[in-house]
């Protein structure tokens, strides 16, 4: 396939994901702040917000005051901030106007519908309310759904669907990441109070953000442990929003476009030696070698796969 | 030359009685509420935004994209009135295609003083870098969009061949997919001769064309300007259609005079390249260095016969306004056959005569610029103020070669469907006809377009002109 065609479905994929992302942070986040202070409501709540999201500098560079309206403004709707939820539907669509001959209709309509919904929902800012934002929140969800599952459903098993699987499980491992390396001191063992505790809402939040709240339980069947929260978001195989789950994804979606092009490269030996890392590690060496550390690197060793795909495939 | 001032409607003709082809959908009409009408109106906007076809207007800030005002009555041929068009079609392009060759070759055609020289020769649209060369096939027009106009329930003219790169059949598929979803009792009454085959002779078509290097698949790829041009939306359909990669310049390149596109699996060699980008950006090495949107190297992968670009360079030489009043004359040269289908009388401003008529009755006449298009560049004599008409004097006399003169036609009116009921409406007609190496073909009907203002001649999309769904039914028996 061109060249042009596989980066652009690769990063069609990579915005539709951040968007899906910043709607369920922003909506956990807003019922964590909801909290009282004893609680751990909290207005610093939201720059641990940006910096998930990636945004924190440009955030300051916009020069508002920090407080949940504007945070949320600029998450959600802002022009300036490139990584918006606006922007990344608008840059999801841009793409996927431009290799529409790449996609099913299913995949387009989900894309064009959501932009075309979008600018209405932009007309009629001025009357924001908060009830609005959540429609609005579940409104992107719903859009990324649909696209996923136009995309699951109907894409023929090639290189474009593989190429945007690639794209799709490096942004999820990112934003994974991310969430996890701004709460990495909630989740230290010592942490743990007996009999509840102020951070259970914090350690709640995060699940919700990655809309594994349910499933924590299902996995554990015992109450909140920090350190569980993160063994499911990085070392858990079932939890498919954790790292190790993501990259065997990649790995696997590598692999076929190996198998295709007839020549495993340098993308590929690295998604395996980063896989390779997370399968052998336990929630005890975690904690051991630094949570903060760990996560650190991951970021960088995701980041660096980004780049050795672009290389070998996307010119 | 006389011409019937008369209004004539496609529908009700010119003594309000329903013609023949329009009976069934007239009957249809007179049971059908208002209501019903309206809210198809309003169901078709949805498809075609949802579907996302929309083109781009240059220069207009709100707008980037638009949808184009579609009409939802379709407008009706009958088999017999197409299968007179359908030769007349074929019989031109075949001419268009042997006139080009000739231009690029021996010159007959003006050895004969057929065509005067400098015409050719001193026609922005002409390409020396092409004298002498053949192209695969000996093809030039693969794709031609001959525009039609209608004036009586006899007579249609040819008002303006489109040899370049001639749009508008995405909009001519759509409707037609539309339209079958929004009525389908109307075509279960009809027995309407479908164009759903047309990607595949497209594709046939270019296929055929490939050069004669090539492996017995060639590899076919569609060049795009790219998303912000007004018909991307068309290029990514047809892309799609036809199973071929929508390329833009910065997808393909050139090594050793041969065309590769760049793939996530290394160079893949391009043997035919249906091309939606004008001459001038084609290859900076030759024509516009400026241009980012070309290949640079393609001509020289182009003269050495390796890749076959449809249409040809230059053959744009051939649809020129002023090459225009010459086709018939060409069709007689090379067919040795009466042309089937009528120009529109036409005044060359070149000569000394025509010009002097010219300037004399610029309140009745049509002026147009021979290298305008899109309805640009134009004076409606009829609705023109007294500064249009000097402005026009002006520019005839300084330049004369640069224009032709037609009369105003009386040209047909289709019903369109407006909130108050039927409302007539200026259509003409693009067919599309595809030339193989072998094969012409045409598929039955074509894009009407139809101004949708009120007494409106100016059908152009980018001027607020609307398109209708084109019928080919059979006669009625008896």
């Amino acid at each position: 396939m061109l060249s042009r065609t596989a980066d652009n479905l690769y990063w069609l994929a990579r915005y539709m994901e951040r968007a899906d992302f910043l709607a369920r942070v922003i909506k956990a986040s807003r019922r964590l702040a909801s909290l009282p202070k004893a609680y751990g409501g909290a207005e610093s709540e939201w720059e641990g917000v940006l910096l998930s999201s990636g945004s924190v500098q440009a955030f300051h560079a916009a020069g508002r005051p920090l407080n949940e309206a504007n945070v949320i403004e600029f998450l959600a709707f802002s022009p300036e901030n490139p990584s918006s939820i606006r922007n990344c539907i608008g840059q999801a669509r841009a793409n996927a106007r431009a290799v529409r001959t790449a996609l099913t209709v299913e995949m387009w309509e989900a894309i064009n519908d959501g932009y075309l919904e979008m600018q209405a929902i932009e007309q009629a800012r001025a009357a924001r309310s908060g009830e609005d934002l959540t429609r609005f929140l579940d409104f992107v969800k719903r859009v990324s759904l649909t696209y996923d599952g136009g995309a699951n459903r109907t894409m023929l098993r090639n290189d474009a669907y593989w190429f945007s699987r690639v794209g799709l499980f490096i942004e999820r491992a990112d934003n994974t990441a991310r969430l996890l390396d701004v709460k990495y001191q909630l989740l230290l063992p010592e942490k743990e109070v007996i009999g509840g505790s102020l951070d259970y809402f914090q350690w709640a939040a995060i699940l919700r953000a990655v809309s594994a709240h349910t499933a924590y339980q299902w996995v554990y069947r015992e109450s909140l442990k920090p350190w569980l929260v993160a063994d499911l978001l990085i070392l858990r195989p079932e939890m498919p929003r954790s790292l190790i789950s993501c990259y065997e994804s990649v790995v696997r979606y590598l692999d076929r476009l190996a198998n295709t092009h007839g020549r495993q490269g340098p993308a590929q030996s690295h998604a395996r030696a980063v896989y390779g890392k997370l399968e052998n590690m336990s929630v005890e060496a975690l904690f051991q070698g630094g949570l903060h550390e760990f996560v650190g690197a991951f970021i960088s060793d995701n980041a660096r796969l980004g780049a050795l795909v672009s290389d070998q495939y996307l010119f | 030359m006389e011409f019937s001032r008369v209004q004539f409607d496609e529908m009700k003709g010119t003594g309000g009685l329903t013609r023949p082809p329009y009976q069934k959908l007239s009957n249809w009409l007179a049971e059908t509420p208002q209501d019903f009408l309206s809210s198809r109106r309003a169901q078709a906007e949805l498809l075609f935004r949802r579907i996302g076809i929309t083109f781009a207007v240059y220069g207009s800030k709100e707008a980037t994209e638009r949808l184009i005002p579609f009409d939802l009555l379709p407008r009706i041929l009958s088999r017999t009135e197409w299968s007179v068009l359908e030769k007349g079609l074929v019989q031109r392009v075949r001419a268009l295609n042997l006139f080009l060759a000739d231009l690029y070759g021996p010159g007959e055609i003006l050895k004969a003083d057929v065509v005067p020289s400098e015409l050719v020769y001193r026609n922005p649209a002409y390409r020396p870098e092409m004298a002498g060369r053949r192209t695969p096939h000996d093809v030039y027009v693969q794709i031609a969009g001959i525009d039609i106009v209608r004036t009586d329930d006899e007579n249609f003219y040819v008002l303006e061949d489109n040899a370049r790169t001639p749009s508008g059949v995405s909009y001519m598929l759509e409707n037609r997919e539309v339209m079958m979803r929004l009525f389908p009792d109307l075509f279960a009454m009809h027995q309407v001769a479908p164009i759903e085959n047309y990607p595949d002779r497209l594709l046939a078509t270019l296929r055929s064309v490939a050069p004669r290097n090539a492996n017995h698949d060639p590899t076919i790829v569609l060049l795009t300007p790219g998303q912000y041009n007004s018909a991307f939306y068309e290029h990514s359909f047809l892309a799609d259609k036809l199973g071929v990669e929508l390329v833009e310049g910065r997808d393909l390149f050139v090594r050793d005079d041969v065309v590769y596109m760049r793939t996530t699996e290394g160079p893949r060699r391009v043997d035919v390249i249906y091309r939606r980008i004008d001459d001038d950006f084609l290859d900076p090495l030759v024509f516009r260095p400026d241009s980012a949107l070309g290949v640079a190297g393609l001509m020289g992968a182009y003269y050495a016969g390796n890749v076959t670009l449809a249409n040809a360079v230059g053959a744009g030489v051939a649809d020129d306004k002023a090459t225009y009043t010459y086709i018939p004359d060409a069709i007689r040269f090379y067919l040795g056959e009466e042309p089937i289908l009528k120009n529109v009388p036409t005044w060359r401003c070149r000569e000394k005569e025509a010009l002097s008529y010219v300037l004399g009755h610029l309140d009745e006449l049509v002026v147009k610029e021979v290298n305008g298009s899109g309805g640009y560049g134009m004076l409606v004599g009829p609705h023109a103020t007294r500064a249009q008409i000097e402005e026009f004097e002006k520019k005839l006399t300084e330049r004369p070669d640069n224009f032709i003169a037609q009369p105003t036609l009386a040209l047909s009116t289709c019903p369109i469907s407006v909130a108050q009921g039927l409302a007539p409406r200026h259509v003409d007609l693009r067919p599309f006809v595809l030339q193989g190496a072998k094969d012409i073909c045409v598929v039955p009907g074509g894009l009407t377009r139809v101004a949708m203002t009120e007494k409106s001649l100016v059908v152009n999309s980018s001027q607020g002109g609307g398109t209708k769904d084109t019928w080919v039914v059979d006669d009625a028996p008896g």
